[in-house]
């Protein structure tokens, strides 16, 4: 109950506005290190956010000081632009500065201490955070893609089986147990250690999020990409024009779609050229479609089956364009829309399907940012206790066993708690104990 | 919860009645009368109190915490323990000193012949033979006992300790005796009265082994266990153990043993379907080892004498409850006992206990202030775990005849409390015995600092004898000074290079404290630059040894402990109507009914709990405190 918290004070996922609210003492010094320093009281203030030089959003910022707050305590607003990314980024900033994301019923919690709310007010909060605390639950355990629900049962599990080892050491010395049984944990340790740093790792998904997701178009030259790029783009930033091999090297554009962070890149007609110059703009644009996350192959009624097929994958898009002026080859084994740049025939769609797609790739799951975050905190933190832990087997199993407790207690909102029971429970049913 | 009770002094002089000479009883009527407070024992037979009625050791892991802690608040099981140990072994020797435990074989007769003459010269405490009958209730308030003799007798508070004789059923085979300790009778008339007074009571079980005749066993063929070469004792005031120590035998089961009992199983009280009650996970009968780990060939056996001069042989680690004629047969298949003979065979008891989520963390049941609670009675098992209970529950009761308020130990404060904590908040289903396992700050709470520990907190309640308050606080005020000047006086990297320490140059002062955490480092590596040091008693330079290799450890622990203690200074109202509360699930306000808890701290240790609920909880903190 101490420290400065965070929590999304809007519901999870899509919204106009994402409001994160902060209170604790490290308030003020969060507002003015994100570049919100000099804000009056109450009173709403548009700032640019920053962290480590990157801009996290646009914001309005409110700032309550103590003790005329939700809490009692120093408390702000951050009003940002809905949308996963936005909120992601606020957090890990947040996270970054010393902050935590709160646990369900904290911020109530430190109304109640500091004599903000009344009975009333208590109990109806009281059913919110208990939905919030199954919500989150459920999260970490049953709607999050089977892969992952498992890896976090494995967790609890290998943990549960070193601690027992642990413990059975300690306690049961004079019993029939083998000998060295905390050393024998140190095989489920490693394997832990290495399962928490691939989960924290979990590379693609946090860097699609944080970096933008990569979406590239290919096709043969003349295709319509470009266009197909400024209409998207809803800019013209790309030169388009009916010459073959006008786009030479790689372009790029950050749009949102979906509340997420999309990298749009348009690319060089897949040809053989003689021209160096364009021939180094395929051979980018064929890095750049292995690299990317998403490709919409692009195909006009006038093309030719071409090299495009090579580099689209099972799961890309075929866009069939200048659908005004006829109609290109769909290619069977892929889910395909057609489109048209001229009459904007098309458009919606293919950006609803881009927008469901990226809901698939980037949550998979209903998973709030900073829930996420919360995650990915405490994963940390058991890491780093695990880590304590295996190094301590061999000095004193007793120092091991306390940062294995530590590391349950990290997992506890994760994995669901690791009890003495559960311990007991587990050595009983290995050895037999029984002076 | 400080009551003042003009209505109850004693009409018959006492202030405390304690029912029961068991290890809980004696604690209790030990700590009451140290507390003041005129006491009296009441007990079937006097030359039965202080026996050891099941294995005759003490200690342990944990365990051994619980008789060191007892020992803090002057208590009498470490003291005796010490005049009666014939194998003392400091077990987990070679771990560190959070787990290590003191245990001992226990001379019964030894022990009991010197509880009995500690008892009988205790100031304010009067033993007396006889059984109660029932209770005597002014309202729900217990003030009074009438014995079977017809004596009514009156205190302001009664504590009962009456072990396994709650309907206690004895099973051996296909045979059902009633009855309480092996030839006692069962208990009924207070029985009755704790059933109505509508507390939830539970069933339990447990067994013991077989006693052998001690010269029919083959001792030559055996291996042998000694004691230490140097035994560590249970008491801090016991300088050194003048008991001849004796050694153990070690054997185990065989195939043929096994073979037996399989064979002969629906011959078992247990799984012949005789019995309701719940038995431990740790201490299963050799019934459920045959059956639980059939891949096992053998069990091991340790078979532990009595006493010194005493034949008898307690086999620790095959209790059963098969007939006479299987145990006989099993026995004689296992090495070291082909020709044995048998004293009395092994059997398993099956009794009631009370629910102890019944009792407030002061040891007294809810539903009728002025009753306390101790030992197998609140379901837990073991001499030790008794008579920490009966240590707490005398005490309170004393104070509570006195007009104090109640003593609670936390579970950052003492094994007593992580026990008691456990038993009031979360029940149990098996009979409840200690783990270091169960103590969360288990690095904080060691044997060898219970004196620092409870040691204040027992002087303060006037429970010390002169002797211990002296040897404690001349030993705490050395230890200050040893601690403040391992923590005060600091070395540069330079300094500490000098004298054989391999830190890093990094421009950082170390003090003493941090150094002794490199590995193989200790005290002698000071010596030369303090010579102070040098003076410094064993046991200070151990804990200041102790206190220095765990020391990140602690100092986590400690603040882990602050926020503890902030939820346990949240107190919840006593007559909190958990059904006028919204928002509580069915479940939950059930058990908060039923626990009733003292303090948010415990509301959220209650299984089953949610934020939710605890938040709403809060509310009526604060409405306490404003009405308060």
């Amino acid at each position: 109950m101490t420290g400065t918290i965070f929590a999304l004070a809007t519901p999870p996922g899509r919204g106009a506005i994402a409001i994160l609210r902060l209170s604790g003492p490290g308030t003020d010094a969060a507002l003015i290190a994100l570049g919100a320093g000099g804000l009056r009281p109450r009173v709403a203030s548009l700032r640019d956010l920053a962290h480590d030089g990157r801009l996290v959003d646009q914001a309005i910022v409110l700032r309550f000081p103590a003790p005329n707050s939700y809490t009692g305590e120093d408390c702000a607003e951050l009003h940002l632009h809905g949308g996963r990314a936005v909120v992601e980024a606020a957090s890990e900033a947040l996270t970054a500065l010393g902050l935590r994301p709160a646990d369900p019923g904290e911020f109530t919690r430190r109304a109640f201490e500091n004599g903000r709310m009344d009975l009333a007010q208590a109990e109806a909060v009281a059913d919110l955070i208990d939905a919030e605390t199954t919500a989150q639950a459920s999260q970490a355990l049953g709607q999050l893609d089977g892969a992952l629900s498992q890896t976090y049962a494995g967790f609890r599990r290998d943990l549960l089986t070193a601690l027992a080892l642990v413990e059975a050491e300690i306690d049961f010395p004079d019993e029939d147990v083998p000998d060295n049984l905390a050393r024998s944990a140190r095989p489920v340790l490693d394997r832990l250690i290495l399962d928490l740093m691939t989960a924290l790792a979990d590379a693609r998904r946090g860097e699609r999020v944080r970096a933008g997701y990569r979406i590239v178009l290919i096709g043969e030259t003349n295709a319509g990409k470009s266009s197909l790029f400024n209409a998207l783009v809803a800019r013209e930033a790309a030169i388009v024009t009916p010459i073959a091999g006008t786009t030479r090297d790689v372009l790029d554009a950050d749009l949102v779609i979906g509340g997420y962070a999309v990298t749009l890149s348009d690319t060089a007609g897949l040809r053989d050229s003689d021209d160096p110059v364009e021939a180094e703009g395929v051979r980018r644009a064929r890095a750049r479609a292995e690299a990317a996350d998403l490709r919409l192959w692009i195909r006009s009624p006038d093309d030719p089956e071409g090299d495009a097929a090579g580099f689209a994958q099972p799961d890309d898009l075929l866009v069939l364009t200048k659908a005004d002026i006829g109609t290109a080859w769909a290619v069977g084994a892929f889910e395909a829309l057609a489109v048209s740049t001229a009459t904007g025939a098309g458009l919606g769609d293919l950006r609803n399907w881009i927008a469901a797609r990226l809901a698939r790739d980037l949550s998979g799951t209903d998973f709030p940012a900073v829930t996420r975050e919360r995650h990915r905190l405490r994963l940390t933190e058991a890491l780093t206790a695990v880590e304590a832990g295996r190094a301590a087997l061999d000095i004193a199993p007793e120092m091991a066993g306390e940062d294995l407790r530590r590391a349950a207690e990290a997992l506890a909102r994760v994995t669901g708690a690791i009890g003495v029971e559960d311990i007991l429970g587990e050595v009983f049913s290995t050895f037999c104990i029984g002076k | 919860m400080g009551r003042f009770c003009p209505m109850c002094p004693p009409m018959k002089g006492f202030d405390v009645i304690v029912i029961g000479g068991g290890h809980a009883g004696c604690e209790a009527a030990a700590a009451s009368a140290r507390a003041g407070a005129r006491t009296v024992l009441l007990t079937q037979k006097l030359e039965t109190i202080g026996e050891m009625s099941c294995n005759p050791a003490i200690g342990g892991l944990g365990k051994g915490h619980l008789v060191r802690e007892i020992d803090a608040m002057d208590g009498l099981m470490a003291r005796l323990g010490d005049t009666a140990g014939i194998q003392f072994r400091l077990l987990n020797r070679s771990k560190g000193a959070a787990v290590r435990g003191p245990r001992s074989q226990i001379d019964r007769r030894l022990y009991r012949e010197a509880m009995q003459a500690e008892l009988a010269r205790t100031p304010n405490l009067s033993l007396q033979a006889g059984t109660a009958e029932r209770l005597i209730l002014d309202g729900a308030r217990v003030v009074g006992v009438m014995t079977g003799e017809g004596i009514e007798l009156r205190a302001g508070a009664v504590v009962l300790t009456t072990g396994t004789f709650l309907n206690g059923v004895i099973h051996k085979g296909d045979q059902r005796i009633p009855a309480g300790r092996h030839g006692e009778a069962p208990s009924t008339g207070v029985a009755a009265d704790l059933y109505g007074a509508g507390l939830q009571m539970g069933r339990l079980k447990t067994g013991t082994p077989a006693r052998l005749d001690g010269r029919t066993i083959a001792w030559d063929r055996l291996e042998m266990q000694e004691a230490d070469a140097e035994p560590v004792p249970f008491s801090f005031l016991t300088d050194q153990i003048v008991v001849p120590q004796i050694a153990c035998g070690v054997t185990h089961t065989t195939g043929a043993t096994h073979r037996i009992i399989a064979d002969n199983l629906g011959d078992s009280a247990v799984y012949g379907g005789h019995l309701s009650g719940r038995g431990p996970r740790y201490c299963p009968s050799i019934e459920d080892k045959v059956v639980r780990f059939a891949d096992k060939a053998s069990h091991q056996i340790f078979l532990e004498p009595e006493g010194l001069d005493d034949p008898t042989v307690y086999p620790n680690g095959i209790s059963t409850s098969v007939s006479d004629a299987t145990q006989s047969a099993f026995l004689r298949t296992i090495p070291g006992l082909e020709a044995v003979e048998v004293f009395r065979f092994g059997y398993a008891i099956e009794y009631d206990y009370v629910d102890p989520r019944a009792l407030t963390p002061a040891l007294e049941v809810k539903k009728r202030p002025g009753l306390y609670l101790a030992g197998q009675i609140n379901g837990t098992t073991g001499y030790e775990e008794a008579g920490a209970q009966g240590l707490l529950a005398g005490l309170n009761a004393a104070r509570a005849a006195a007009g104090s308020g109640p003593i609670i130990l936390g579970r950052d404060q003492a094994y007593i409390g992580v026990m008691v904590d456990d038993l009031v908040t979360r029940g149990v289903t098996e009979p409840y015995r200690m783990f270091t396992s169960r103590a969360e700050y288990r690095l904080t709470l060691r044997a060898d600092n219970a004196d620092q520990r409870l040691t204040p907190l027992a002087i303060e309640a006037g429970i010390v004898s002169s002797t211990r308050r002296n040897a404690f606080e001349s030993k705490a005020a050395e230890l200050a000074r040893a601690t403040a000047l391992v923590r005060n006086q600091t070395f540069t990297p330079k300094e500490a290079v000098a004298i054989g320490i391999a830190v890093n140059a990094d421009g950082q002062r170390r003090s003493i404290r941090d150094l002794l955490a490199f590995p193989g480092i200790d005290l002698r590596r000071f010596t030369a630059a303090y010579p102070a040091i040098a003076g410094w008693s064993a046991q200070v330079r151990e804990q200041v040894e102790i206190d220095a290799a765990y020391a990140g450890y602690l100092d986590r622990q400690a603040s882990d402990a602050a926020a503890l203690r902030h939820e346990e200074a949240l107190a919840l109202p006593v007559d909190l109507d958990y059904a006028a509360i919204g928002s509580l699930s069915n479940e939950v306000r059930e058990k908060l009914t039923l626990v009733q808890p003292r303090t948010l701290g415990q509301a959220g240790r209650i299984e089953g709990m949610t934020p939710g609920a605890l938040t709403a909880l809060l509310s009526h903190v604060k409405k306490a405190k404003v009405a308060a």
